[in-house]
């Protein structure tokens, strides 16, 4: 066997270091600054170094601060704000905005205050966890599908190229149609058709990783196809998927908004966003009932936004690149 | 060439295939199948026994999904039970209403995002980019029928300048009207706006930073000839795959658009079909526009490799 000379640039430390690493193969900071490889004062953390830029980022900022204040609206609004939402009361029909009724009242004699908190509810509930079951199915899938390759990887894909050329929003109205959605079936919905942009995201990341080192290094040591995709692949995919995630949210709540609008959405008393803006078409052509429209468009376009701004921010955060060490 | 538009359209196909399958199994899915869906909850068994039989449902799938493709095949997309009337009728009278609106609005949406998109990309990080890249975030952000809604509040009914809803139901009754047609217009180019004007202004820029750009500069070309006849050319032909990929887009905001302003297309039947849980309408426009997409597709595809050598090798 020929003797390997290791390059001259590595500290000595390091090649005798097998005594030095802990259990786990890792190196501590302390250990690691034992042996020359880094400063002995305390690095900063990954996520550390990524909220710092984010946090540079003014709008992003801005839209934490937004999307904070929205959620306490819409979950802790009600505690202080009391509206019964559940029983119809025709004498408050359409009544003006007022002392009793903030925002005034719809067609049903719902404080339309408290239905905007009601909505909301319902409307970051269902835009969370679509987002969240799209995206975790879309990852497996698209990560199994890059890193197995070949015949499988191109049938799979041919199955998500066949999904994506349906017209989503007609597949989702038949959906509705068929199963007069809860809100939990609702998510499902969402999610069936969202989870194949984030497949092909992700599988387009794995290609490019399975190739790296340290993945073709778990197959040298005889780590099972599995474990390199959960363990390693999926990890540093990471950053892609908490960033589309966020995205996904943004469009989760519109496709929501967008059934609610055409009545297919989630059942009466319940309500969402889209759906009280279906009320305010009814009474468009009336005229002068403005609280019946402007509040839940402004809600959701403030929700979106938001999210799309701290997608954006993310971005940037996980972009190694971009971060101070 | 030859190679690539022959594996393209075999990819079409199989993705055509897969969908087909999709769309019957979908059926099948209704609860209590499509048998239900037409007699309602109160046919007796005999009569349901008897309508599977007459119309084939108690065959085996594949026997069925067969009949089906060969009758799709011949054109016949099927019979709505409800409406007593067939699928492709339907299409004749719906079509060409939808054409007008997502083909004007198409139009109107690329004729601001594309030179917009440019002009952001030329100005960059000036007030005027930040001011159209907030117009465009609105875009992305707002529901499209929250904006249909507001250019209803605003122009019809807090100013009479135009009217909320089309006068006909007819393709020349749309046309012969246009005062009528202007805010659905209008409010389906909003929608489209933003992608086109973001996608030229990040194509424009990454452009502006290619090797060729150094060269026709080096060689004295001005700064006009290299801006429209370089950079913009070799721009346009993202926005070529993008148009050919974005018709589940345009369906969705047509769908929208014709609900709130009663345009009398394909997307309002649509609705007025799934209110009705007429399934006949409901899948066969579904199949129509899924088709249409994925030729949709396949044309930018081939548009692409056309306009881009690079792409046929690969």
């Amino acid at each position: 066997m020929a003797m390997i000379t290791p390059p001259p640039d590595i500290p000595p430390a390091v090649l005798q270091a097998d005594a030095v690493v802990d259990e786990g193969g890792t190196l501590t900071a302390v250990e690691a600054a034992e042996l020359g490889l880094a400063p002995a004062t305390r690095p900063r953390g990954l996520l550390r170094r990524g909220w710092d830029v984010f946090a540079e980022n003014k709008l992003a900022l801005a839209s934490l601060a937004v999307l904070v204040f929205i959620v306490l609206f819409c979950f802790l609004g009600p505690v202080f704000y009391h509206t019964d939402q559940v029983h119809t009361n025709l004498q408050q029909y359409l009544c003006r905005p007022g002392a009793g009724h903030l925002l005034g009242c719809n067609d049903l004699g719902y404080d339309e205050l408290g239905r905007l908190m009601v909505g909301g509810q319902t409307s970051l509930e269902v835009g969370v966890a679509a987002a969240v079951v799209a995206v975790i199915f879309g990852t497996l899938y698209g990560a199994i599908s890059g890193f197995v390759g070949g015949p499988v990887d191109a049938f799979l894909m041919r199955l998500v190229d066949a999904g994506l050329s349906i017209p989503y929003i007609m597949v989702i109205i038949i959906l509705s149609v068929v199963f007069h959605p809860t809100t939990i079936v609702m998510i499902f919905i969402i999610a069936v058709f969202y989870w194949l942009g984030v497949a092909r995201l992700v599988r387009g990341e794995t290609l490019t990783l399975r190739t790296r080192e340290y993945v073709q290094a778990v197959k040298v040591i005889g780590g099972r196809r599995i474990r390199a995709v959960v363990r390693h692949v999926v990890p540093n995919a990471v950053g892609t998927i908490i960033v589309q995630a966020t995205f996904a949210v943004a469009d989760s709540i519109l496709i929501l908004a967008g059934l609610g609008f055409l009545a297919l959405g989630v059942q009466p008393p319940a309500t969402d966003w889209g759906s009280m803006l279906s009320g305010g078409l009814t009474y468009l052509q009336a005229g002068g009932y403005w609280w019946l429209i402007y509040p839940p468009g402004i809600a959701i376009i403030l929700t979106c936004i938001a999210f799309n701004f701290i997608g954006d921010a993310l971005r940037d955060a996980f972009e190694t690149r971009l971060q101070r060490r | 060439m030859i190679g690539f538009l022959v594996r393209r359209i075999l990819q079409a196909i199989l993705v055509t295939f897969f969908v087909t399958v999709f769309t019957l199994a979908l059926v099948h899915a209704f609860p209590g199948g499509p048998v239900r869906a037409l007699l309602g909850p109160r046919a007796t068994p005999a009569q349901v026994a008897f309508f599977n039989h007459e119309y084939g449902f108690d065959q085996p799938f594949y026997v069925q999904y067969g009949r089906w493709v060969w009758q799709l095949l011949q054109g016949n997309l099927g019979y709505s039970i409800k409406l007593n009337q067939t699928i492709t009728s339907e299409l004749k009278q719906y079509l060409p209403n939808t054409i007008v609106l997502v083909g004007l609005g198409t139009i109107v949406s690329l004729l601001f995002g594309i030179p917009l998109g440019v002009y952001q990309a030329v100005r960059r990080y000036t007030l005027g980019d930040y001011v159209l890249t907030g117009v465009s975030f609105l875009g992305y952000a707002t529901p499209v029928f929250f904006i249909a809604l507001l250019l209803v509040e605003w122009f019809s009914v807090d100013v009479h300048l135009f009217p909320a809803a089309p006068s006909g139901n007819t393709f020349g009754a749309l046309l012969g009207n246009p005062r009528a047609i202007v805010l659905p217009i209008v409010a389906y180019a909003f929608l489209l706006y933003a992608l086109w004007s973001r996608y030229m202004r990040s194509s424009v820029m990454d452009n502006l930073v290619q090797d060729y750009v150094r060269t026709a500069r080096a060689k004295g070309a001005s700064e006009r000839r290299v801006l429209w006849g370089h950079i913009f050319r070799n721009s346009l032909i993202s926005i070529v795959t993008l148009l050919g990929l974005s018709l589940p887009t345009l369906v969705a905001g047509a769908i929208f658009i014709e609900v709130v302003f009663n345009w009398p297309g394909m997307g309002l039947a649509f609705y007025t079909a799934a209110q009705n849980v007429d399934y006949a309408t409901l899948l066969g426009f579904t199949l129509v526009a899924t088709v249409a997409t994925i030729v949709g597709n396949l044309l930018a595809d081939v548009g692409y490799a056309v306009l881009d050598p690079r792409v046929r090798y690969s």
